[in-house]
């Protein structure tokens, strides 16, 4: 379809074109231009049939380089192009044998993360399977082949550096920290505490660094719980941290119930601290089996604990196969809705936003600080600190802001803000980037799993930041609506009949489902700003020219402008 | 529990407004309207009345929402009345148990609870009402909403007696309302159809039909006698003409009859009939029988009754239970699937025209119905006329007013057989409404304008939705009748919406985002419409077309005028048919819009969705505050309001030295604080207190044992 490529490129990953040099001889045309980023290299190049699931078998040459899967249909009529980071790829798999009958019958199949599959077939005479398999398969997973990752490979320049968005101990300024009540401890700076943590943590004042140790002892993984967030009025806080070590003994641990009522204290008005188990209550239960479990009534006095009945990764990541399943290559049509909650996705979404607006409205509303957790205190946990403190905190729903959450506590999530259009600074398409990058290895921001691991691999040093590039190119990604409102919480309505399916990011593939790009709404306002300062601009010139005689009318200023098109 | 205020007891005297000819009928005091405030109920104390027009409840509390929102306020019925055509159905509660009320009550209840057909909730405590008073309130509106009614008795007589001096219809309006030779002529016209078509007043007086108008269109040669012969049925009417000179025609099933002369008669009948319109420079005409393989009104009106149930919610509990099931629960009312089913025949039939050049012939029993939806909507599609609001206005007095749709039946409005309600109206507004959510700037009209005109369907005042065709208004109005002492009664037309709302209430039914078709000279427009045709009908890719599509395609026009219905025939075996819709539907969507040309809607799955605006508005759960699309639509009425002022300034010449600040008065000040139902439903919620959903997770099945797993670092993406 003539149309493919101009779709495809209106979502996809941000592309510098470099124009072919003649030198690597492999194309015969020269202005065909591949996009190549500085320190990409090409590796090899073959005439393929790409099985598009939507307009059927084109012809087309594959480029592969460390860092993508390029192709270019060679058919007259259809201009499609994909353009695949190879990092997105989870499984690259071989169809049909050597007996293999039938049209296309033979060749690869490669599932990505970002919802879809690429099937191509090859010849099968000489070894052009083989070759590609094993070139793709080497530069898909070059860890397990003793290749750098891509992005420590990356030369690219950008005039701002990402990397120095974040600064915990600015961030901890913003937010009016430390403070009589909160101290900064360095007892992690080596990570020797716990790797999974950063150096840097916040903890209550009049708790010592030999407490916090006895602590780590009692949290699974030593992760104790530390500050995420405080209210700049009513001072409560939230705090995130891992499950208590309580196990099948039912264990206490004295330092771990002080340490507790110490965060209570941090703020003077309110009796109980507010614990948030991110777990289903079966679950949180389970889990004493293996050493873990729950803050009891008995051993807490002061603290109040309910479920919010999350799931885990699994069961999610169970949940995501199937909207995928049910997304592509075709969308159900007649049994849509049904095939969507078959999928429970949507569910999650709304338990998860639930938590996140229970977490909120404890700290909004000054009743109590608040402690979350769920086992580990990883996944769950960070999506729920992350989600209230979008809520809360205006200062995140910045373009930079954003990108500290993210730093900060590690997020993914989608589009559940959508019902808010002004109380953003950024746009759909900024949170569909951070996504691609997500699995493109082209930058660091994302690599390894602590600030421990990407600190022994230097990754600021070399890697480029996601954030130098987004940040050096702002207005791409700028909500027009945008509304500064520093002081609002916002409450999204956690029921069904608000929540849909991130279409433009989950079936983005699919040429069939609707992709307005760009809103009609954003492009009209855009128009009329601009038509704004045009009119101020004359305004202003004639007002000066007025001023500077007063004789002599004008010209009839309507009919030198052309009028706004719409009714008033 | 409700919580009252006490000093509310204290009942201000509340002043009941009446229309002209308004009569109140009886009235109870001391009864409590449940409030949802904050997601707890309080009381509020007042008079409940019911007059020959509405139900309605007065009360000082109303107060609070004397600010700039309050605007959009409907000059004719308030926000606690309620017309009692708009009345659904009344339930009693009775020792806590919900029972519906029908006829003759031998107990009456402690709390009487009325559903809507706008989908309003009303929740009225009579607990503190004298038990005479009771009786007497509940029977009257029990009487007076379900009791069959004589036409006679409708509301709009009485009050157009009454206000026969003070109407006033709207100079500005200018919608046809096709009940001259006149409008017929000019909308053959302005469509070119009159080289083909000729507008006929064979039915004047309505002496030959009373379903048809008095005025129609049918094909030039088409004789009188032929229109004669079985009261206007079996003939083709003209709905419409493309620009390439293909129509859209319908035409009523002739009678069905068992006796086989009479059978030989009619099938010579249309043989004849199609005869004429089957030779050049008639088009191939292809029949679309809507009464076989189509929607029947039963499923139509089963799945409406299923859907509407899900937004009748009578507390938050019901709601927070629903929420859980709430997708597989609206695909079981088949509602949406409906809404597909219509938006695809209109693409289906589009593609016949404009791709194929074909004529489509609807074919219905009284051609008044699924005729009416499909011919309208291929209309909104086809024609961009009928996406401005007098197009669009003018489109419904053509096919649904003058066509024959018996609002009065398909509404129930007499209450004489439920079996009739059936909310096609409904539907097409819902179809239209897909277009608009899925094609913002292809409309001058909003969605408000179209939840506006859906609640208009119940106001006895309007006579556009209150008869079962021109034929009855028009012997009803005394225009016909021979008693000529008494002066025809002049009703007003729902489209002066100056009726219900005032000019700044106005600007809520004008999409901000419409922008007129530029004017482009005649050459011009020539070429431009050549180059859109043509993308339209060339084959999308090669290689994939068979060799037998590749020959049919390319020489289907010169072939079919040659053969004729064998090749036509041959081409439309099931296959084809889909093929063909397909390449045209995905070629339309992979091209840049033309919001003045043709306008396809997606039909996909996530594609079609509810119009929460018109389903949503009144469930306090839902409301997001600050949020929703009004949001934006703020934003953007702001600015426009802003370049206004600064044109104006610059247009007056006003140079003196003033600040470029627009101080404009603004409908929409401080848009980002409204709450998502906005113009609707303004809640008053006076804490920023989150809704919070009170119902669990269900069941995760063969999930279970995920769910015990341990958390580990798992890559989400790999799935």
């Amino acid at each position: 379809m003539a149309s493919a490529s101009t779709k495809y490129n209106s979502h996809s990953l941000e592309i510098e074109s470099i124009k072919r040099t003649s030198r690597d001889g492999l194309n015969r045309d020269l202005s065909e231009t591949v996009p190549r980023l500085p320190g990409e290299t090409l590796i090899t190049d073959k005439e393929v049939i790409y099985i598009c699931p939507f307009n059927g078998p084109i012809k087309g040459r594959v480029y592969i380089t460390n860092y993508r899967l390029y192709l270019r249909s060679l058919e007259t009529d259809s201009a499609l192009i994909l353009d695949v980071p190879l990092g997105v790829i989870s499984r690259i798999e071989k169809m049909g044998g050597a007996t293999s009958r039938g049209e296309n019958s033979y060749g690869l199949d490669i599932t990505c993360k970002d919802m879809r599959n690429l099937r191509f077939a090859l010849k099968q005479e000489g070894h052009s399977r083989r070759d590609m398999f094993e070139t793709l398969t080497r530069y898909a997973f070059p860890l397990a082949h003793n290749l750098p990752l891509f992005a420590f490979l990356n030369e690219e320049k950008f005039n701002v550096d990402g990397w120095t968005v974040y600064n915990p101990v600015e961030e901890y300024q913003r937010q009016g920290l430390p403070n009589h009540n909160w101290r900064i401890t360095f007892i992690n700076k080596c990570y020797e505490l716990c790797d999974t943590y950063p150096a840097l943590l916040m903890v209550p004042y009049r708790t010592s660094d030999e407490d916090l140790k006895r602590v780590a002892a009692f949290r699974s993984r030593s992760r104790i719980p530390v500050l995420s967030w405080i209210h700049p009025e009513n001072k409560t806080a939230i705090v995130r941290c891992s499950q208590p070590l309580v196990g099948m003994s039912g264990k206490r641990n004295k330092d771990d119930e002080k340490y507790l009522d110490a965060i209570r204290e941090t703020n003077k008005q309110n009796s109980k601290l507010t614990i948030y188990d991110a777990r289903p209550s079966v679950n949180a239960v389970a889990n004493k089996a293996t050493g873990g479990g729950y803050e009891s009534d008995d051993a807490y006095h002061n603290a109040e604990l309910s479920f919010l009945d999350i799931h885990n990764i699994h069961v999610m990541r169970e949940s995501l196969k199937k909207v995928k399943d049910i997304v592509y290559p075709n969308v159900e049509e007649s049994h849509w809705l049904s095939s969507l909650e078959s999928t429970h996705w949507l569910e999650h979404i709304k338990l998860v936003l639930t938590g996140a607006i229970q977490v909120a409205d404890k700290v909004s509303s000054g009743k109590s600080s608040v402690l979350v957790h769920c086992s580990d205190g990883w996944d769950r946990t960070a999506q729920l600190t992350s989600l209230a403190m979008l809520m809360l905190d205006s200062f995140y729903r910045s373009i930079e802001g954003f990108e500290i959450l993210v730093q900060k506590e590690w997020i993914s999530f989608g589009h559940k803000f959508a019902s808010f259009p002004t109380a953003f600074e950024f746009n759909e398409r900024f949170l569909i980037t951070i996504l691609d990058h997500l699995y493109s290895c082209r930058f660091g921001t994302f690599l390894f799993n602590c600030e421990s691991a990407r600190e022994r691999q230097n990754v600021p040093e070399r890697t480029v930041s996601l954030w130098s590039m987004i940040n050096s190119n702002k207005e791409k990604f700028k909500n027009p609506f945008y509304t500064k409102e520093i002081n609002r919480v916002l409450y999204p309505v956690a029921s069904m009949r608000h929540l849909e399916l991130w279409v433009n990011y989950y079936i983005r593939w699919n040429p069939r489902i609707k992709q307005q790009q760009p809103n009609p709404v954003e492009q009209r306002y855009m128009e009329l700003l601009a038509l704004r300062d045009d009119y101020i601009k004359r305004l202003e010139e004639l007002q000066l020219a007025n001023s500077a005689k007063l004789s002599d009318p004008p010209t009839s200023p309507s009919q030198m402008m052309p009028h706004v098109q719409t009714h008033f | 529990e409700i919580h009252t205020n006490e000093k509310e007891v204290t009942e201000k005297e509340v002043t009941l407004h009446l229309l002209p000819g308004e009569q109140l009928l009886c009235e109870a005091s001391t009864v409590l309207k449940y409030v949802q405030e904050d997601s707890c109920q309080r009381g509020v104390y007042g008079r409940l009345v019911c007059t020959d027009f509405k139900i309605a409840f007065l009360s000082d509390d109303d107060c609070a929402l004397d600010n700039g929102e309050s605007q959009f306020k409907n000059k004719v019925i308030g926000e606690n009345d309620i017309t009692l055509h708009c009345v659904d159905q009344i339930y009693g509660v009775f020792d806590e148990k919900k029972k519906a009320l029908f006829g003759q009550l031998k107990k009456y209840p402690e709390k009487l609870i009325i559903h809507c057909k706008d989908l309003r909730v009303f929740h009225f405590c009579l607990r503190y009402t004298k038990e005479e008073e009771v009786k007497r309130i509940v029977s009257g509106i029990i009487h007076h909403t379900q009791a069959p009614k004589l036409l006679k008795r409708l509301f709009l007589f009485s009050y157009a007696t009454a206000a026969q001096n003070s109407t006033a219809t709207d100079p500005k309006n200018h919608t046809v309302m096709f009940d001259t030779l006149k409008d017929w002529c000019w909308e053959l016209e302005r469509t070119k159809g009159n080289v083909k078509y000729k507008a006929v007043s064979v039915n004047e007086g309505y002496r030959i039909c009373e379903r048809l108008p008095a005025f129609f269109v049918v094909p030039t040669p088409l004789l009188e006698e032929d229109v004669l012969r079985f009261q206007g049925h079996g003939i083709p009417i003209w709905c419409w003409s493309c620009h390439n000179g293909s129509a859209l025609l319908k035409m009523s099933a002739l009678p069905k009859e068992q006796d086989d002369s009479i059978l030989q008669m009619q099938k010579s009948f249309l043989d004849g009939i199609y005869k004429t319109i089957h030779r050049p420079p008639y088009e191939i005409v292809r029949t679309e029988d809507l009464s076989s393989n189509f929607l029947s009104l039963q499923e139509i009106q089963t799945a409406y009754s299923k859907f509407k149930q899900l937004f009748l919610i009578d507390n938050s509990t019901e709601f927070w239970d629903t929420d859980i099931k709430w997708f597989s629960l609206l695909e079981s009312s088949s509602w949406l699937d409906i809404i597909r089913r219509c938006l695809k025949r209109a693409i289906e039939i589009t593609e016949y025209m404009e791709a194929q050049n074909m004529n489509i012939l609807l074919l219905e029993e009284n051609a008044s119905d699924l005729c009416c939806l499909l011919s309208s909507l291929v209309q909104v599609m086809m024609d961009p006329h009928c996406r401005t609001r007098t197009g669009f206005q003018s489109l419904v007095q053509k096919e649904w007013v003058m066509g024959g749709h018996c609002f009065l039946d398909r509404c129930n409005h007499l209450r004489q057989s439920d079996r009739e309600e059936v909310p096609v109206f409904l539907l097409f507004l819902d179809c239209v409404w897909q277009l608009v959510h899925q094609h913002p700037p292809a409309f001058e009209f909003t969605e408000t304008y179209l939840t506006v005109l859906s609640d208009s369907l119940y106001i006895p005042i309007f006579s556009t939705f209150f008869f079962n065709s021109p034929h009855q208004k028009d012997t009803n109005m005394g225009r016909e009748s021979l008693d000529t002492q008494s002066k025809p009664l002049n009703l007003l037309t729902v489209w002066d919406w100056s009726v219900q709302f005032e000019p700044k209430a106005q600007t809520l039914l004008r999409n901000p985002l419409y922008v007129e078709k530029p004017k482009l000279d005649k050459g011009q427009r020539k070429g431009m419409r050549f180059k859109h045709q043509r993308q339209l009908s060339l084959p999308l890719t090669q290689s994939k077309s068979s060799p037998k599509r590749g020959f049919f395609r390319e020489e289907t026009d010169h072939l079919i005028k040659n053969l004729g219905k064998r090749i036509s025939k041959l081409i439309n075996s099931s296959d084809e048919l889909q093929d063909n819709f397909r390449e045209f539907y995905d070629s339309w969507h992979s091209k840049p819009t033309d919001y003045h040309g043709l306008l396809l809607p997606h039909i996909e799955g996530p594609e079609i969705k509810v119009w929460a605006q018109r389903y949503l508005r009144w469930i306090p759960e839902a409301q997001i505050v600050g949020g929703g699309r009004v949001a934006t639509m703020g934003k953007l009425l702001e600015m426009m309001e802003e370049v206004q002022s600064l044109q104006e300034k610059i247009d007056e010449r006003h140079l003196s030295p003033v600040s470029l600040q627009a101080e404009a008065p603004c409908l929409l000040r401080n848009s980002v604080r409204l709450s998502s139902l906005f113009p609707f439903a303004l809640l008053q919620r006076h804490s920023s207190k989150p809704v919070l959903p009170t119902s669990g997770w269900k069941a995760l099945g063969d999930d279970e044992d995920l769910a015990k797993r341990e958390d580990e670092f798992v890559d989400l993406g790999d799935v």
